[in-house]
């Protein structure tokens, strides 16, 4: 059983969003889609500066066996990105929703949470 | 969906199972480069019972596979070994790759399993003139050991015959109906196991007890492409011919009076002029997948299995590419150009870089 933490708002293709209390979102990849992922072996980042729209391709995850598009729960423009995965990509695997969070953004509606899945209805999600 | 006997034990061992080729298969128990480098620095064990397993009885059995295999049989009719070649089609095409083993004067062929229907048409089809009869196998299962410790292990395996330990690379004996053949599909040491799944359960589970771990079809493709072995489907299809797919070395023409089928196709081929496979390292960070376009000063060219390797820790994959290619090239991956190498497609000797 994969872990599912109740701060968090998920799109049902395994992405998190986390509203900080700054008002940033944190974006990441679920436990759930490291473990069907397996061994991480490279991310494919978006720049800072860079607009994004909600649920469109935004970075590209590669696992030893197959690459696999990361889309945006939230439109904004992302203000960072967690460098420590260019080197060590493998920690999406073991912290996927802590240490191992893809980038950050400042939201510009913050109205698209309510399209986003609660834990509990991405919980259903994955065990489907 | 087809299951191997061993279906249940994946599933208690906590594999995530795959569909390939219509098989439910483990493709990792844990992690696939745990996985991996368990073959590499120790001993795993593979259930490969979805390979098609053929016996053959009856009629002129040499004249039948001196026909219908590219590479000659008679390499090897005499002794207890196997040999590795080509089915081809008229054309010249590739039908298919495999092994076929030969001890105690019986043969037994092992070939991949999204072929199994057309292989055991085609081999019905030829045999009929030598009157060679075709037993499809579906009776047997096959296990792979293979790592450095491999043969250890399976020297504390008492229902298997001791004898093994003498067994040369590509030798092979018989234990009965079982078949062990100092073969495989990783680069490293070891053992392919023939034999009736009858027996496949406790052997897997004696292995396991010894300590081979269990290796799931995501490593045995990361080991393979690390010895530069072709996957049929992947780095050649029925569309591709020998001297395309790194194996011209697999096709014998020393005796002149033996016509197998696709020769003529093959002495029309301007070898000069055809592409090859090379083994390629991508330079920069990503990673290699099928289908990606490669250029480079002569030509260009098409990555056919591309993945991480786990032991050289960097993307590499075996490509098809125009004749006249130096050290380097250039890869795109998604409208990036990114810097590759031209090597050797054994990226791996012995398991070692």
């Amino acid at each position: 059983m994969s872990d599912v933490p109740g701060d968090l708002k998920f799109l049902s293709s395994h992405e998190w969003a986390r509203v900080e209390s700054d008002g940033t979102i944190t974006i990441g990849i679920s436990d759930h889609a490291q473990d069907l992922l397996g061994d991480i072996v490279f991310v494919e980042l978006p720049e800072v500066g860079q607009s994004v729209d909600a649920e469109n391709d935004t970075a590209i995850v590669e696992s030893v066996k197959a690459a696999s598009d990361i889309y945006s729960p939230l439109s904004g423009e992302v203000i960072e990105v967690n460098s420590l995965l260019e080197d060590q990509p493998e920690i999406i695997n073991s912290s996927p929703y802590e240490d191992g969070w893809f980038f950050k953004l400042t939201p510009s509606d913050m109205g698209e949470l309510d399209n986003l899945l609660s834990p509990e209805d991405y919980s259903a999600v994955c065990e489907d | 969906m087809n299951k191997t006997s061993l279906h249940n034990a994946h599933i208690q061992l906590g594999a995530k199972m795959v569909n390939f080729s219509n098989w439910e298969m483990p493709i990792s128990y844990s992690s696939l480069i745990e996985e991996h480098n368990a073959v590499r620095n120790a001993a795993g064990i593979f259930d490969v019972s979805h390979m098609s397993v053929f016996d053959f009885d009856d009629g002129d059995q040499i004249a039948f596979f001196e026909k219908i295999f590219a590479n000659d049989i008679k390499k090897i009719y005499k002794d207890d070994k196997a040999i590795y070649g080509a089915l081809l089609n008229e054309e010249g095409g590739i039908l298919d790759d495999l092994i076929i083993y030969h001890a105690n004067n019986k043969f037994r062929l092992v070939s991949n399993c999204s072929t199994r229907e057309q292989n055991r048409q085609w081999f019905e089809k030829h045999a009929v003139e030598f009157g060679v009869k075709v037993i499809e196998r579906s009776d047997m299962g096959v296990l792979a050991i293979q790592g450095p410790n491999a043969l250890k292990k399976i020297l504390e395996i008492k229902e298997i015959d001791a004898q093994v330990n003498s067994l040369q690379s590509f030798e092979c004996m018989f234990e009965g109906d079982k078949l062990y053949a100092r073969t495989g599909y990783t680069g490293e040491d070891g053992l392919e196991l023939i034999v009736p799944t009858q027996d496949i359960d406790h052997l897997w589970n004696q292995a396991l007890e010894l300590g081979c771990a269990p290796i799931g079809l995501g490593a045995r493709d990361t080991l393979r492409l690390e010895a530069g072995l072709n996957l049929y489907g992947n780095d050649m299809t029925i569309n591709n011919h020998p001297y395309e797919s790194n194996l011209g070395w697999t096709i014998d023409m020393s005796n002149q009076n033996r016509k197998f089928i696709g020769k003529d196709a093959l002495l029309s081929i301007d070898q000069s002029k055809s592409q090859k496979i090379v083994g390629i390292i991508l330079q920069d960070k990503g990673v290699l997948r099928s289908g990606y376009e490669i250029t480079h000063e002569q030509g260009k060219g098409m990555v056919l299995s591309g993945s991480y390797s786990p032991t050289l820790q960097s993307s590499i994959g075996l490509a098809r590419v125009d004749q006249g290619f130096q050290e380097n090239g250039k890869v795109m991956i998604r409208n990036k150009v990114l810097n590759i190498d031209f090597v050797s497609p054994r990226f791996l000797r012995k398991g070692k870089i």
